[in-house]
């Protein structure tokens, strides 16, 4: 089981915590084309090493922030509030 | 009698005799021993048969390794398969028995396997009973393959005990309570570090604590530095032992499984409460690895003869439980640490007939070695032991010089093998640690792990009894040093495990033996050096292929004595060396781990919580059958005496149309939205428009997926200008919460909106039918006319309840296609509240009703539901929702919506279904124009919801149907292969009940 580091709450056990998906797409403007929207909902990486996702403290702080785990070996890398870029901050 | 218990010496209590069972027969041990010393101290050395040949096996080894004497241990509903003879504590009451023998150990029925085992190699059933290829056919023949090729059995009933779970966390966790690791133990436990010492074991000092080995450690005996040790730790404060626990798998962010046995070894009465097991599931900062070692044989032909056992667990016999396990033994070592062992034997009384020794004189170099042949050990040098005579009991081996010439018979009742030892690197190598092969104990040895995880002691590749205690302590200092924030570093396992100029072992891993001969190596699935050479000529050899084709390695031991040895015969194969051939995935558990553990209590009504609404208690006392919608508990219906549930919700559906029923809907997802820009987030969730809506209104809205499709529905109310309440279906309030709160967190930070789930803290009921606005009126002190409220009116209220009057919010909205209004109060008065509605109801004939009413009336009003209709491949549009799509604004979802598949005029849209004739709608039907042409029949359709129409007078459905708007009036087959049903269905509009709306205004 990973331990994850909310920003908020610290580090806590994986079942606290609800997957929300790659992090690295960016969600585009209401009124872009349908075609940035298909990329947006279907298209996605599969990298084998650092990925940044979403995870939400589902029975935490309720706050959604992005982790970056390395997909070989889930070693968590970094953490951070939406906003703030992963890396800066140690998990 | 204990003919072969020894008069003194060893860890059991000769004091506290222990009466058990085996096979029938009572028997008597001491408290200490374990099952397999038992035994063996009666002389019993057959134990049970072996998994593919039937084949008589005794007790191979000493510990958690064994791979051969399994037995279950019998005690009804707590029986017990593959339990390892050599590990289960003797208690007062046991009863066992051996496995895969029929009718008795002694006489098996199924030994004929072994006389036609050369028509059955490795591979025998993938090749013969492929044919016909059918999975059927396969199915059929496994039926009795796997009756004849068993192990144990399992209980067949629920396991009666109970199961503890416990997180612990410490800086350093120590696997393994040998010398090594209490030395690691100590020096971390000193630095100050917060300390988990756990061992598989009921005795602390591992294979040190036998008898007196003539190497003292820091210049005291053995037994009095282990005893100082464990009560050095055991005083210490943030120390915790745990003994009788295996850690069996490490786990991602540094997680270590452990299950300790906390009841295994009593007997019964056992202590109240106490579980049979406890799982701890330790955070460790850092690891110290100090698990010991396996032992190995070597593969001569009829290497498995009961009284065949491994060196070392003889020793273990003699010097832990005080037992001979024979009166002369032959010897059959590769390397000088088995010249101890053996004069430990002779020192108890064992004749040694023969030490057999593969190597030449000249690396026979060991003090040891020496100290043999000056005690008159008749040693055999650059000789083999050519194969084993007996049947059920080894009574001679055959011993010839390496080159070959005639060979010598040697009687003997016990053959002891010491093929070398394996570190058990297992969880180092679940640590992501690589390995190195060791050339000079011929193994596989920690090489360096990025996680923090040292290896200590015999696991780390030592050997050495005198180096022991300082490898343990270097590797409870580097532990430390890695808890405190060092990086893991190479260095830390690069410490010198031996002495220089230790005698290295002779990699022999088989003998030669004519055409035939059984040489075995894996003892658990009787696999042969002639199956590895059959694997490695048909094709199967990298190591996994070999193993999943011979089963080498596979079963409840692990191939803990056979792995090594296996891949060593296959790089022979080869003709490449061992690392080349590299092992298997060392994957968790270490040892089997009793299923019940993992869930821990949460079984039965624990496996998940049950959610109840406030007016539970009072449905239970109408007789209501419940229903789970997701975790709560719903009413299905509320059968009166005699009455069936059908009956029952039929009952209540009629008189909803007919007078006013009342149903709970707590259950409803309730979210509160405040917020200066609450309107606008609404409207870029739902398809609709909700800032629009006036304070005290509410709305029914869709909202959909990123892609398109219909995520959820429900009723949002305007109860403030910034203030909004929003309902969601049962089932996805929790999904719709994560939703938005993905929205406002991370797509849309800078509105300014708080959603906050109030589902808890509200209860809900719904009041339906033509007299509802009577009950309503005389429980709110709202005026409810048509006028000052009317349909989808919001409004707040006092409730008359027999608590007296409490807060309530009233809603006028239907989901049953009556007039019919919704009344929210807080939880803590729902049940007063309840009792009120029922109380004010009853001149107008009002009566609860459940689900199954509720789903009736939706059906018959067409009202789709999230999941059966709205399935998640269904557009609004689908679903003849397309007209709420607001053309003026943008919502999630949207722009997907026009993608050409979801706007094609061959979509399944939504219909209403009618049976012909009285028939009965088949469950789940799929719609066909002619289930008679040959198949594949075209499904165009299928049936979504479906009820018996008290209404319509006939069984009914919603369905999606392709381009079924278009076909209204056409008839069709609705059929159920399954069920083997096939009905005609008259396509119809969804609504079967006031297409217009004018109930619900009324």
């Amino acid at each position: 089981m990973m331990l994850i580091p909310c920003p908020w709450c610290g580090p806590r056990n994986q079942v606290e915590f609800t997957y929300g998906g790659d992090a690295t797409v960016e969600r585009p403007a209401d009124d872009a084309p349908m075609e940035a929207w298909f990329a947006y909902v279907y298209l996605r990486d599969n990298p084998r090493g650092p990925h940044d996702e979403w995870w939400l403290h589902s029975a935490g702080c309720r706050s959604w922030f992005a982790v970056r785990r390395d997909t070989r070996t889930h070693d968590i890398l970094a953490s951070a509030p939406v906003g703030e870029p992963l890396g800066e901050r140690a998990p | 009698m204990q003919k072969f218990r020894l008069a003194t010496g060893g860890d059991i209590d000769r004091g506290h005799p222990v009466r058990f069972e085996f096979n029938g027969a009572p028997l008597e041990g001491y408290r200490g021993d374990t099952l397999a010393s038992a035994l063996l101290a009666h002389g019993r050395h057959l134990v049970g048969r072996s998994f593919k040949y039937h084949r008589p096996r005794g007790i191979f080894s000493a510990g958690a390794e064994e791979p051969s004497a399994l037995v279950q241990i019998a005690r009804g509903a707590r029986t017990e398969p593959n339990a390892r003879a050599t590990v289960v504590e003797v208690h007062d009451g046991l009863v066992a028995r051996s496995q895969n023998c029929w009718p008795s150990v002694r006489f098996d029925l199924g030994a004929i396997n072994n006389v036609v085992s050369r028509l059955i190699p490795a591979g025998f059933y993938y090749k013969t009973f492929m044919w016909p290829p059918t999975p059927a056919a396969w199915l059929r023949y496994e039926h009795w393959i796997r009756r004849a090729a068993g192990m144990g059995r399992s209980a067949t009933s629920a396991d009666p005990d109970r199961y503890d779970q416990r997180f612990a966390h410490c800086d350093v966790l120590v696997v393994g309570g040998g010398v090594a690791g209490l030395a690691a133990a100590r020096a971390a436990a000193g630095g100050g570090a917060r300390v988990i010492v756990c061992d598989e074991t009921p005795r602390w000092g591992g294979l040190a604590r036998r008898g007196a080995s003539s190497v003292p450690i820091d210049g005291a005996p053995r037994g009095d530095w282990i005893d100082t040790c464990v009560d050095d730790l055991a005083g210490a404060a943030d120390v915790t032992m745990l003994s009788r626990s295996t850690a069996f798998g490490y786990y991602d962010g540094n997680l270590v499984g452990a299950v300790e046995r906390v009841t295994h070894h009593l007997a019964a009465p056992l202590p109240p409460f106490a579980p049979r097991e406890r799982l701890w599931l330790i955070r460790a900062k850092a690891v110290v690895l100090a698990s010991g070692a396996h032992e190995r044989g070597i593969a001569y032909p009829d290497n498995d003869r009961p009284g065949t056992m491994l060196l070392s667990a003889a020793r273990t016999y003699v010097e832990r439980f005080g037992v001979r396990p024979g009166t002369c033994a032959v010897v059959f070592a590769n390397h000088d640490g088995a010249y101890d062992d053996a004069l430990a034997l002779r020192d108890a009384g064992i004749e040694i007939a023969a030490v057999v020794d593969p190597r030449d004189d000249a690396a026979m170099a060991g003090v040891d070695v020496r100290r043999a042949r000056d005690a008159g050990l008749p040693v055999h040098a650059r000789s083999l032991v050519l194969r084993a005579h007996g049947g059920h009991r080894v009574h001679a081996v055959d011993v010839a010089a390496r080159e070959g010439g005639k060979s010598q018979r040697i009687d003997c009742d016990l053959v002891c093998v010491a093929g070398g030892w394996s570190p058990a690197v297992h969880l180092f190598s679940q640590a992501r640690g690589t390995l190195r092969y060791d050339e000079a104990i011929a193994a596989f040895v920690p090489d360096a792990s990025p996680l923090p995880i040292v290896a200590a002691g015999a696991a780390n590749g030592c050997f050495d009894d005198a180096l022991l205690a300082a490898d343990g302590t270097a590797a409870g200092e580097a532990a430390l040093a890695l808890a405190r924030g060092a990086s893991p570093s190479p260095a830390a396992v690069a410490r010198p495990p031996r002495a220089p100029g230790a005698a290295p072992v002779e990699p022999l891993w088989t003998v030669p033996a004519p055409y035939g001969a059984k040489r075995f190596v894996d003892l658990q699935n009787d696999v042969t050096v002639d199956d590895v050479a059959l694997a490695k000529r048909e094709g199967y050899q990298s190591v996994e292929h070999l193993k999943r084709y011979t089963t080498l390695g596979m079963g409840t031991d692990q191939g803990k004595t056979s792995n090594v040895p296996g891949l060593a015969l296959m790089a022979a194969e080869l003709g490449t060396t061992i690392p080349a051939v590299g092992t298997t995935t060392f994957r968790p558990p270490y040892t089997p781990v009793t299923m019940g553990a993992f869930p821990g209590a949460h079984t039965g009504p624990h496996v998940e919580p049950v959610r109840r609404s406030a007016m539970h208690a009072w449905h239970a006392s109408q007789g209501a059958r419940f229903v789970n919608a997701g975790l709560w508990k719903r009413p299905h219906s509320y059968p009166r005496t005699g009455e069936s549930e059908d009956d029952a919700a039929r009952r209540e559906a009629i008189n909803v149309r007919r007078n006013v029923g009342v149903v709970d809907v707590s259950t409803l997802g309730k979210i509160e939205l405040q917020g200066r820009d609450a309107a606008a987030f609404l409207n870029r969730v739902y398809i609709n428009r909700f800032d629009s809506l006036a304070v005290g209104r509410c709305r029914y809205g869709v909202m959909l997926r990123d892609d398109g499709m219909v995520m959820d529905d429900g009723t949002t109310s305007r109860l403030a200008d910034t203030h909004f309440l929003v309902t969601t279906t049962t089932v996805n309030a929790v999904r719709v919460m994560q939703h938005f709160e993905y929205l406002l967190q991370v797509a849309w930070p800078t509105l300014e909106v708080y959603a906050t789930s109030v589902t808890e803290q509200w209860s809900a009921a719904a009041i339906s039918g033509p007299r509802a606005r009577d009950v309503v009126a005389a429980l709110v002190d709202l005026d409810v006319s048509n006028a000052a409220f009317p349909f989808l009116a919001v409004g707040a209220c006092r409730v008359r309840t027999a608590d007296g009057e409490v807060p309530g919010r009233l809603f006028r909205m239907s989901y049953s296609g009556e007039l019919a209004y919704e009344l929210h109060v807080p939880t803590v008065h729902g049940l007063a509240a309840w009792e009120g509605i029922i109380a004010a109801g009853a001149p107008f004939g009002l009566m609860p009703y459940g689900t199954e009413a509720m789903s009736t009336l939706r059906i018959e009003k067409g009202h789709v539901v999230v999941g059966a209709e709205a399935d998640g491949r269904t557009t609004a549009d689908d679903l003849g929702l397309g007209k709420l799509v607001n053309a003026g604004k943008w919502c999630v979802g949207k722009p997907l919506l026009g993608r050409p598949a979801l706007v094609a005029d061959d979509r399944w849209q939504l219909v209403g279904l009618t049976a012909q004739h009285g028939a009965v709608m088949p469950r789940g039907g799929k719609l066909v124009a002619d289930p008679d042409r040959a198949p594949p029949i075209p499904m165009q359709g299928h049936i979504t919801s479906w009820c018996e129409s008290p209404h319509v007078g006939a069984w009914i459905g919603l369905a999606l149907l392709a381009g079924g708007r278009a076909r209204h009036g056409e008839t069709l087959w609705a059929v159920s292969p399954l069920a083997d049903q096939r009905v005609r269905v008259t396509v119809g509009p969804p609504a079967f009940i006031d297409p217009e709306g004018t109930r619900l205004r009324g």
